[in-house]
């Protein structure tokens, strides 16, 4: 499985998300609150929505258009609409950089 | 041209997933992330404060009413109540529903239960017609939200100001619900995992309305129904009067809620029972920024918006005449005027959607 370099780590505030795109596919990477980053698909599992306009507290991502929720560190569906889990990635910090696995 | 069909297993739902008008991607002001960031912010305290208000209200409202009965002098508290219980739980449902009203999950569980059984909707199955509201707001055919369709009927939507319509649809669902299941039509938009639910919320209501109904014969009163069911009636007509602004004579099967949607200045009362959703564009564009912080991102993104309705009254007339002309023209809409300052329409794109040949 190839580490992609998505971002530096400070191109995401704590508690936030941004988006990444890479070779046709979009991804969710989020630095936790704990200084952790988490990397999921980039879009709802319900409908078609990029979930880098949502909200994150603390470990749940909310969905911009129906207020769904996942963990992102887990990709759990935790709130409806959502019914269908989040696929996660592993992510890993080498210097300043925010890598992530992707399949 | 042929009249709508708003049944959601109907052709014109069927054409809007055709030509890519359901689930599209809809328009979207630009806002700053930092600024999005801090509107969406939750909050448990302005929804604990507005609880607490709405609930003592009703207590006191309600014990007044007892106090009183059958008196006349019972009348104005009767009135009180039954807005805050027929009207303001149509908020409540709706700001809970979408969990803004309060940053603690449960919270807004307890009031969404207790907000969908006063305003007589099954909790279950009307979580996830909201969502298709959300989804495909006014799209002909796929929103199962729609409350003034083409060409309107106005003895019905009159009625609706007692809660007559709503009520009659209500029970023979919950029954249905209690001790068939769930309808065909339900099962277009909820999931099945989520179908358990919906019988067992009906079976819990009806039996409520049962034991109210039954305190009533014995005690040769409708003082019981007067708390519990009849406000859903006699306190109906505000959550109407603001509900029908929300989307009345505006245009449908378009990707832009700027477009179809209304938002109207109100006085705090109005306001308070409504919980913001005068807001009304702003509050589709941008769904999880919770109620109390609406009339911020109203301020945030008016320069790209219509010009709001003045007052409740001005809306009216501004909606009244659009629905009487649409009685002789089903294709007749108000088309909302932007500023200068506003991003343009995607015209282009909304007639490409609707199988028309788009304007040169």
């Amino acid at each position: 499985m190839p580490w992609i370099d998505a971002c530096a780590t400070t191109d995401i505030d704590a508690e936030d998300l941004i988006r990444f795109d890479h070779a046709g596919a979009t991804y969710a990477i989020y630095h936790s609150p704990d200084g952790q980053f988490y990397a999921t698909a980039g879009k709802c599992t319900h409908e078609d929505v990029h979930l880098s306009d949502g909200l994150v507290m603390d470990h749940l991502i909310e969905c911009p258009k129906h207020n769904g929720q996942f963990d992102y560190r887990t990709g759990e569906a935790k709130r409806a609409p959502v019914c269908i889990n989040l696929k996660t990635f592993k992510t890993k910090v080498e210097g300043a950089r925010v890598y992530i696995e992707v399949s | 041209m042929t009249k709508r069909d708003y049944s959601l297993l109907g052709p014109d739902g069927k054409r809007a997933v055709d030509i890519g008008l359901a689930a599209a991607e809809w328009y979207h002001t630009d806002v700053p992330r930092k600024v999005m960031k801090d509107l969406m912010q939750r909050s448990d305290q302005p929804a604990i404060r507005d609880t607490v208000i709405l609930y003592g209200c009703m207590i006191a409202f309600a014990a007044a009413g007892i106090a009183l009965w059958p008196s006349l002098w019972s009348i104005p508290f009767w009135l009180a109540y039954g807005v805050l219980y027929g009207s303001a739980s149509d908020s409540r449902w709706h700001e809970a529903g979408h969990g803004t009203a309060f940053k603690t999950p449960w919270m807004n569980n307890v009031v969404y239960e207790i907000a969908s059984f006063m305003v007589m909707r099954n909790s279950a199955t009307w979580r996830w017609s909201h969502a298709r509201h959300h989804t495909d707001t006014y799209i002909v055919g796929r929103d199962p939200e729609i409350a003034i369709m083409r060409p309107p009927a106005f003895a019905r939507l009159l009625l609706a100001f007692i809660g007559v319509p709503d009520v009659i649809a209500f029970f023979p669902r919950l029954v249905y619900n209690a001790f068939i299941g769930v309808h065909p039509t339900e099962k277009t938009f909820v999931p099945q995992s989520e179908w358990p639910k919906i019988v067992r919320v009906a079976r819990i209501s009806l039996a409520i309305y049962v034991a109210t109904l039954a305190l009533a014969l014995w005690m040769r009163s409708i003082l019981p129904l007067m708390v519990i069911g009849l406000p859903r009636m006699y306190g109906a007509w505000h959550f109407i009067m603001t509900g029908l602004l929300q989307h009345g004579g505006l245009a449908d099967n378009v990707i832009d809620h700027r477009l179809n949607s209304r938002t109207v200045y109100m006085n705090p009362i109005s306001r308070f029972i409504y919980w913001n959703m005068n807001y009304h564009v702003e509050h589709h564009m941008f769904p999880m920024v919770p109620y109390h912080a609406l009339p911020a991102l109203h301020a945030a993104i008016k320069h790209d918006l219509p010009r709001p309705n003045a007052s409740i009254a001005e809306a009216f007339g501004e909606m009244w005449p659009a629905l009487r002309r649409q009685l002789a023209s089903e294709e007749y809409f108000l088309k909302r005027d932007l500023p200068a300052t506003a991003k343009p329409y995607r015209m282009d794109f909304h007639e490409g959607a609707l199988g028309q040949t788009p304007a040169e």
